[in-house]
C-alpha cells in the first residue's frame, strides 16, 4: 500500500469515499447505473434539441424499466443461489 | 398552505419520523445498558456534527448551482435513493428480504452494548459515546439530505425543516413516554411511503434538470405541470406492486441469500 494510503487523510478519504459511496448507492449499484444511464441518454437527447413532453414521458417510463431490469436480476441471482 | 407545501412537508415529515424512530432505537439501547451520561454526549456531539454538515452542504448546493443543475443533481440523488428504498420495499413485500423489526434490533444493540469492554477516553463510555454518535450522525445524515433535497428543489426550505423538527418532537415525546423503542410504528410501510415519495420527486425534478443541457438551460416541462407528481406516484406504486406480486410468485426460496441487510 502506498505511503498516501497508510496515512491519516489517505484513511480518512477513504473512509468519506466509501460512507457516500454507500449512502447514495446503498448495497445495489445496478439501481444507480440504471438510473444514472437513462439521465445521462437523456441529456444526449436534450443536447440534441429533444427536450419535448414526449421525450420527459419516455425518460420516466426508462427509469421504471431499469429498476424493473434490476430487481429482475436480484431475482434471478436469488434462484441461482 | 398550497398542495405542493403540504405534499413536501408530508414527504418529509414521514420519512424523518422513520429515521428519528431507528435513531432513538440506537440510543435507547446504549443509554439502558451503558448509562445515559456518556450516550447523550455522543447525541449532543453527533446533533452539533450534522448542523455543521447541514449548513455546508445546504449552503454550497443552493449558492453554487443554477436552478436548473441543482434539479438535476438533487433530483438525481433522490431517485436514486428513494429507488433503494422502494426496491427493499418489494423485497421485503415479496418475501425475498426480512422485514425491518424495532425490537430485534434493540435487542441486538442492547447485547452488543452489554458485550462490549469498558474502555474510558476523555472521561466517557467510549463504546457508548461512539456507537450512539455514529446511530444519530448516520439516520441524521438521511434526514438532512431529504430535508436539503426536498427544501431546495420544492423552493420552500423552512416547511422541510419544519416537518423534520415536527417529526424529532413528535418521536421525542414518544420515546421519553414509553421508554422503550417504538414498535408500534408501521416502519416498513412507512419506508414504502417515503420510498415512493422519493422516487416520485426524484423522477420529476431529475428529468426537469437535464433542461441545463438544452440551449437556454431552462428546466424541461413537463404534461400538465405539477399534475405530473400524482401521476409518477400512481406510476410507481402500480409499478412496485406489480413487481412484488410477480416476484412472491417467481421465488420459492426464503429470504437470506437476496444481498443487502434486514435496514
Amino acid at each position: 500500500m502506498s505511503r498516501f494510503g497508510q496515512s491519516a487523510v489517505g484513511r480518512f478519504l477513504r473512509g468519506f469515499g466509501r460512507f457516500w459511496y454507500d449512502f447514495v448507492v446503498g448495497d445495489d449499484p445496478k439501481i444507480a447505473a440504471g438510473a444514472g444511464t437513462v439521465l445521462v441518454f437523456g441529456a444526449l437527447l436534450v443536447a440534441g434539441g429533444r427536450s419535448g413532453g414526449a421525450v420527459v414521458v419516455l425518460l420516466a417510463v426508462l427509469i421504471g424499466v431499469a429498476f424493473t431490469v434490476s430487481m429482475l436480476v436480484d431475482v434471478a441471482r436469488h434462484r441461482d443461489g | 398552505m398550497s398542495s405542493a407545501d403540504s405534499a413536501l412537508a408530508l414527504a418529509v415529515f414521514i420519512a424523518a419520523v422513520v429515521e428519528f424512530v431507528e435513531a432513538l432505537t440506537i440510543v435507547l439501547a446504549i443509554g439502558i445498558s451503558r448509562g445515559w451520561r456518556s450516550t447523550l454526549v455522543g447525541v449532543a456531539a453527533a446533533v452539533g456534527a450534522l448542523a455543521v454538515f447541514t449548513v455546508i452542504a445546504g449552503y454550497s448546493l443552493a449558492t453554487w448551482l443554477p436552478e436548473a443543475a441543482l434539479q438535476l443533481v438533487v433530483g438525481a440523488l433522490m431517485l436514486v435513493f428513494g429507488l433503494q428504498w422502494l426496491r427493499k420495499a418489494v423485497l421485503r413485500s415479496a418475501g425475498l428480504k426480512a422485514l425491518h423489526d424495532e425490537e430485534s434490533e434493540f435487542r441486538d444493540t442492547t447485547e452488543a452494548a452489554r458485550l462490549a469492554g469498558t474502555e474510558q477516553r476523555l472521561g466517557l463510555d467510549w463504546f457508548a459515546f461512539v456507537v450512539s454518535f455514529k446511530g444519530v450522525f448516520l439516520e441524521g445524515v438521511e434526514i438532512v439530505f431529504i430535508v436539503i433535497t426536498f427544501g431546495l428543489s420544492a423552493d420552500n426550505m423552512p416547511v422541510a425543516v419544519a416537518s423534520a423538527v415536527a417529526a424529532a418532537f413528535v418521536v421525542l415525546a414518544a420515546g421519553v413516554a414509553i421508554h422503550k423503542p417504538l414498535t408500534r410504528v408501521p416502519e416498513n410501510t412507512l419506508k414504502y411511503v417515503v420510498g415512493l415519495l422519493l422516487a416520485t420527486f426524484g423522477t420529476y425534478w431529475s428529468i426537469e434538470g437535464l433542461g441545463v443541457f438544452s440551449d437556454g438551460a431552462e428546466p424541461l416541462s413537463w404534461p400538465g405541470g405539477d399534475f405530473a407528481l400524482p401521476a409518477l406516484v400512481i406510476f410507481w406504486l402500480v409499478l412496485t406492486r406489480i413487481l412484488a406480486v410477480g416476484l412472491r410468485r417467481r421465488v420459492a426460496e426464503p429470504a437470506e441469500s437476496v444481498p443487502g441487510g434486514a435496514r
